[in-house]
C-alpha cells in the first residue's frame, strides 16, 4: 500500500510539471485577448468625460499602453516572474492583495455549495440506482432537471423570497457577515472555521447563516451532474459480477450496497466533483453579484467591464492554477480510493 | 433411502424482454445426491446457468421462477425471501463464477473479501475470520497467503483469483456448490490446476458440486453422471461412459459428434448425415507445390519488447509454405498473440525481419501497411466475433468495407455480385446480409468475420483464437469451413490458439511457444503423440480428452 501512495505521489508531482505549459498559455493568451477586446483603460480611467488628449496620452504612458504589444507582454511576464501581478486601477490596490483577499470567500462559498451538493446527490444517485424506473427514480431526475434548468441568479433570488422576505429565517442577503459582527481574527481566511478557531460560537452562526442560502443555489445547479453520474455508476456497479457474488455469498443489504456497490461507482463521482468544483469557482460570479458576496469572480467581472487589464488577467491565472490544483488533488484521491491505479 | 440434497422439479424460468416474456428454462427436473458431483452440459442459450442461478436464487431482476419446485434439504428455495434465504446463500449454497477476475471486488483486499463472507454467517471476531481467511488460501494452494491476504484482484492472475472465489465459496461450508464454468478463459494447464483442486476440495468436505459446462470433456473427466441439457429442457441424463457410447437423443450425438478427442479428424466433427459433401471434397488430392518454390512467408530472428519490460517475443524464426497450415500454441502470455499481430503487420517487430513471397515487409510500419499491395494478401480473423464486426456496419458493408479499401471497387453490381459469392463461401444464408451484427447468432458473426477476411482473396490467413467464443456445434462447422477454405484456395492458415485439439486437427504443423520463445515445433500428429518437452507435455495431458472417443469412432 505503501509503495501504491508512492507512485500516486510521483505520478502527482509528474502531472503538476507537465501543467506548466499550459499555464504559460493561459497566461499568454489572456493576455493577448484583453489587448484585442474592445475598451482602452486610459479613456475610462481618466479624470473624467471631458479629460484632455495630452491627459490620456499621459495616462497612457503611465500604464505602459503606449507600447507595442509585445513589449509589454515582456514586461508583463517578467513582472510575474516576480510574483507581481500589477495594480487594479478600480481599487488602486495591488492585484494580488485583491485577489488574497477575495479568495477565501470564493473558496469558502464554493466548497460549502460542493460539499451540500455531494451531501445531496449521492444518496439521491443510489435511492434512484437501486430502483430504476420507478417512481423514486422519475422523482429524482425531476428534480434534476429543475435544478439545471433554473439559471443560478434565478434559484438565487427564489430562496430570498421564501427565506428571507417571506419567512423571515435567513439574514439579509449582503456579503458574508452583518455589520454589526466583529470579524474574528483571520487566520485561514474562512469565515466559518476562523470564528470556531476563536471560540466564537455566535458569530459562527452568523457566518453560516450567510452563507447557507448562496450555498444551496449554487448546490441546485450541480447536484444533477453529480446525482447522473452517481446513478449511472451505481447502475453498473449494481449489475458487476462482483456484487453477485456478494450476494451469492449472502452479504447483508447494507454491505453489499455500501461496501461493495458505492464504493466502486464513487471513483467517477470524484472525477466529475473535481470538475464541477472548477466551474462552480468561475462560474459563481451570478450567486456573488446576487447576494453581494465579495468574492473573486464578480471583482473580475467588474475589472472586466472597466478593463482594467491587471485583475482580469490576475484572475485567469489564478482559475488556471486552481483548475490543475484541483485535478491534481482529484487524481491523488482516486489513486488512495482505487488500488488498481497506482499500477498504470 | 434418504431424501436428496437437491431436488428440482419441472422448473420454468421466463425472462421479461422487449419481445415480451422469453422462456429460458422449461421444465427442468434433477437430483443432486449429497456429495455428488453433477454435470450440466449445454451450448449457450440452453439454459443451464440459468438454472443455476435460479437454484441460488440470483436471477437478474427480469428473470423469474414461473412454475415447479426447487427442494433444497427439503425446503423450496423459491418460496424463501429475506432473512432466510441470506442465511441459505453462502453457508449452505454456495457459487463459483465464470470470469473469476469480474467476480471479485476490484478494490477491496482479497483477505476482506473472504472475511466479509465469513462474518456473514459466523459470530467471531474479526482477528478471528482473518485466520480462517488466511486458512482457506492455504486450503485453496495460494503460495505465501500471508502477503496474499492483501493483495487486489488485479495483482493476481486469473486462476489465483478463481482459487480465491473457490476459497470465498467454501467459507462456511456449504453443502452444495454450484460452479458455473469455473474455468473458461483460463489456460488448459491452469484450467486443470483448478478443476483437480475444486473437486478435491469438494471430495474432503464432502460437498455436492453442481459443474456447470459447455466442455463435454471437461465434465466427463470430473463428473459421475452428467444432464444435457438443450433449449431449456433436460434431454438425456447418463454416465460419461454411457453418454458418449451410446448417447440417445440427436442433440446429444452432435454434440458428442462436435467434441473435439485426442483422435479426431476435422470431418468426424458432424453426425454421419451431415457428413457427405465434405468427404466429397476430401477425395480430392491436394496439389503439392513444385519442389524449390520458395516459402509464402518466411519469419527471422522476430523480437518484440513493450516498453521498459522483458522481451514479450525474443528470436522467432518461422517458414510457411502457400496453403500450408501452422498451429501456434502456448499459454496466455506466452507472446502468441502478438507474434501474430507482428506478422498481420498490426504492430511493428522491435527486431528481425518478415518476409511475404519474397518481399520483405518487416520494415514497414504498421500503420502504413494498410497502403501496401500486400495487404490484401495477409489478413486476419479476430478472436471475439462480437467485438471485431464495426456494430453500425451491416454484414453486407462489412464483407464489402475491405472490397472497397483494398481492392479499389465501388458499389454496383461487381461489389454486390463479389459480396455474395464470399458470403456463399463461407456458407452465410445472403437474406442475412443486410443484418446488423446484434441481429446475428455467434456462429453468423463468425461467418461475416472469416468472409470479410477472404473478401479480398489473401494469400495467408491469421486466426486469433477464432472459434474461442463459440459454442462447440458451431466451432466445428467453422474449422470445416477453414479446412475447406486452404484446400479449394490455396489460402495458408496462421492459426493461434489454446485449443490443442483443435490444432491437431486443422494444423499441418505446430509451433509450441512459452515466454515469448520457440519451445518445440513440428509435424502436429507427431508433436502431440510423442511430446519432447515437459512442457508440451504438461500442455497436452491437461487437455479434458474424452477417453471413450475410440469407443464412439467404433460405435458409429
Amino acid at each position: 500500500m505503501r509503495t501504491g501512495l508512492g507512485a500516486t505521489m510521483v505520478r502527482a508531482a509528474r502531472r503538476l510539471l507537465s501543467s506548466l505549459p499550459a499555464l504559460f498559455g493561459v497566461l499568454v493568451f489572456t493576455f493577448l485577448l484583453m489587448r484585442v477586446l474592445p475598451g482602452d483603460p486610459a479613456v475610462f480611467f481618466a479624470s473624467g468625460p471631458n479629460a484632455g488628449k495630452e491627459e490620456i496620452e499621459q495616462i497612457r504612458k503611465q500604464m505602459g499602453l503606449d507600447r507595442s504589444v509585445p513589449e509589454q507582454l515582456v514586461f508583463y511576464l517578467s513582472d510575474i516572474g516576480h510574483g507581481n501581478l500589477g495594480r487594479s486601477m478600480m481599487t488602486g490596490q495591488p492585484v494580488l492583495k485583491d485577489l488574497r483577499e477575495r479568495l477565501p470567500a470564493s473558496l469558502e462559498l464554493t466548497f460549502t455549495a460542493l460539499l451540500i451538493a455531494l451531501i445531496a446527490a449521492v444518496p439521491l444517485g443510489v435511492v434512484a440506482a437501486l430502483r430504476p424506473g420507478s417512481v423514486v427514480d422519475h422523482g429524482v431526475r425531476l428534480f434534476c432537471a429543475l435544478g439545471v434548468c433554473v439559471p443560478t441568479f434565478v434559484s438565487g433570488l427564489l430562496l430570498i423570497y421564501v427565506f428571507y422576505y417571506l419567512l423571515g429565517l435567513a439574514p439579509d442577503p449582503t456579503g458574508r457577515i452583518d455589520v454589526f459582527t466583529t470579524l474574528p481574527p483571520q487566520r485561514t481566511g474562512f469565515l466559518s472555521i476562523d470564528f470556531l478557531l476563536a471560540g466564537d460560537i455566535e458569530g459562527w452562526w452568523t457566518a453560516c447563516r450567510q452563507l447557507i442560502l448562496p450555498a444551496v443555489s449554487m448546490a441546485l445547479f450541480v447536484i444533477a451532474p453529480l446525482a447522473r453520474i452517481t446513478r449511472a455508476s451505481m447502475l453498473v456497479s449494481l449489475g458487476s459480477d462482483f456484487v453477485r457474488t456478494a450476494r451469492s455469498v449472502g452479504l447483508s443489504w447494507h454491505k453489499v450496497v455500501v461496501t461493495y456497490a458505492l464504493r466502486n461507482a464513487i471513483l467517477p463521482v470524484i472525477t466529475i466533483a473535481g470538475i464541477v468544483f472548477s466551474t462552480m469557482l468561475g462560474a459563481n460570479v451570478l450567486v456573488e453579484k446576487v447576494f453581494s458576496w465579495p468574492g473573486v469572480a464578480s471583482y473580475a467581472l467588474d475589472a472586466l467591464l472597466s478593463s482594467d487589464y491587471a485583475p482580469v488577467q490576475g484572475f485567469v491565472l489564478l482559475m488556471a492554477s486552481l483548475f490543475v490544483l484541483v485535478n491534481l488533488v482529484v487524481d491523488i484521491c482516486y489513486g488512495i480510493a482505487d488500488p488498481r491505479v497506482s499500477i498504470g | 433411502m434418504s431424501e436428496a440434497l437437491l431436488r428440482i422439479d419441472d422448473l420454468h424460468v421466463a425472462f421479461s424482454t422487449r419481445r415480451g416474456m422469453v422462456e429460458a428454462v422449461r421444465g427442468v427436473t434433477l437430483t443432486v445426491e449429497k456429495g455428488e458431483m453433477l454435470g450440466l452440459v449445454g451450448e449457450s442459450g440452453s439454459g443451464k446457468s440459468v438454472t443455476g442461478f435460479a437454484t441460488t436464487r440470483l436471477l437478474d431482476a427480469a428473470g423469474r421462477v414461473t412454475g415447479g419446485k426447487i427442494l433444497f434439504r427439503g425446503q423450496d428455495v423459491t418460496k424463501l425471501g429475506g432473512d432466510d434465504l441470506r442465511q441459505l446463500q453462502g453457508a449452505a449454497m454456495s457459487m463459483i463464477f465464470q470470469n473469476p477476475r469480474a467476480a471479485l471486488n476490484p478494490i477491496r483486499a482479497i483477505g476482506l473479501q473472504i472475511a466479509d463472507a465469513i462474518l456473514t454467517h459466523k459470530r467471531i471476531s474479526k482477528e478471528a475470520a482473518r485466520g480462517e481467511a488466511l486458512e482457506l488460501l492455504r486450503a485453496v494452494q495460494i503460495r505465501e497467503p500471508e502477503a496474499r491476504m492483501n493483495a487486489y484482484p488485479h495483482e493476481l492472475s486469473g486462476g489465483m483469483c478463481q482459487r480465491v472465489m473457490i476459497a470465498i465459496a467454501i467459507s462456511c461450508n456449504p453443502s452444495l456448490l454450484i460452479a458455473d464454468e469455473p474455468t473458461t478463459g483460463l489456460d488448459v494447464t491452469t484450467q486443470k490446476v483448478v478443476m483437480d483442486l475444486l473437486a478435491d476440495i469438494a471430495a474432503a468436505r464432502g460437498m455436492a458440486t453442481i459443474l456447470i459446462t459447455h466442455d463435454l470433456g471437461l465434465a466427463a473427466r470430473y463428473c459421475r453422471r452428467i444432464a444435457v441439457m438443450e433449449r431449456g429442457r433436460i434431454v438425456e441424463e447418463a454416465s460419461p461412459r454411457t453418454l458418449f457410447s451410446t448417447p440417445q437423443h440427436a442433440y446429444t450425438r452432435r454434440l458428442v459428434a462436435a467434441s473435439p478427442t485426442s483422435t479426431s479428424r476435422i470431418e468426424d466433427l458432424v453426425t454421419e448425415e451431415e457428413r457427405e459433401g465434405y468427404a466429397a471434397m476430401l477425395g480430392k488430392p491436394r496439389q503439392e507445390p513444385a519442389y524449390g518454390t520458395p516459402p509464402l512467408l518466411e519469419v527471422r530472428k522476430l523480437a518484440k519488447r513493450f516498453d521498459e519490460g522483458s522481451a514479450a517475443v525474443a528470436d522467432f524464426s518461422m517458414t510457411m509454405a502457400g496453403g500450408e497450415s501452422v498451429g501456434l500454441v502456448g499459454e496466455s502470455g506466452s507472446g502468441k498473440s502478438t507474434t501474430s499481430r507482428m506478422i498481420c503487420r498490426l504492430i511493428d517487430p522491435s527486431e528481425g525481419d518478415i518476409v511475404f513471397d519474397g518481399q520483405s515487409i518487416g520494415h514497414i510500419a504498421s500503420r502504413d501497411f494498410h497502403r501496401s499491395p500486400l495487404r490484401k494478401d495477409i489478413q486476419m480473423v479476430f478472436q471475439d466475433p462480437n467485438e471485431s464486426l464495426n456494430p453500425r456496419f451491416t454484414a453486407f458493408d462489412c464483407i464489402a468495407h475491405p472490397l472497397m479499401r483494398l481492392d479499389g471497387m465501388r458499389s454496383g453490381d461487381a461489389l454486390r455480385a463479389r459480396v455474395e459469392e464470399c458470403a456463399v463461401r463461407v456458407g452465410l444464408p445472403l437474406d442475412l446480409l443486410p443484418r446488423f451484427p446484434h441481429q446475428l447468432s455467434g456462429g453468423q458473426k463468425a461467418r461475416v468475420g472469416i468472409a470479410r477476411a477472404i473478401a479480398c482473396r489473401p494469400r495467408l490467413l491469421v486466426l486469433d483464437e477464432p472459434t474461442a467464443a463459440l459454442d462447440v456445434s458451431v466451432q466445428a462447422v467453422v474449422l470445416q469451413l477453414l479446412d475447406r477454405l486452404r484446400r479449394e484456395n490455396d489460402i495458408a492458415l496462421l492459426f493461434v490458439s489454446h485449443d490443442l485439439n483443435v490444432v491437431r486437427m486443422l494444423c499441418d504443423r505446430t509451433i509450441v511457444l512459452r515466454n515469448g520463445g520457440i519451445v518445440e515445433q513440428g509435424e502436429s500428429r507427431a508433436l502431440f503423440d510423442n511430446p519432447k518437452t515437459d512442457y508440451t507435455r504438461k500442455l497436452v495431458e491437461a487437455i479434458p480428452h474424452i477417453e471413450t472417443g475410440k469407443m464412439l469412432a467404433a460405435a458409429l
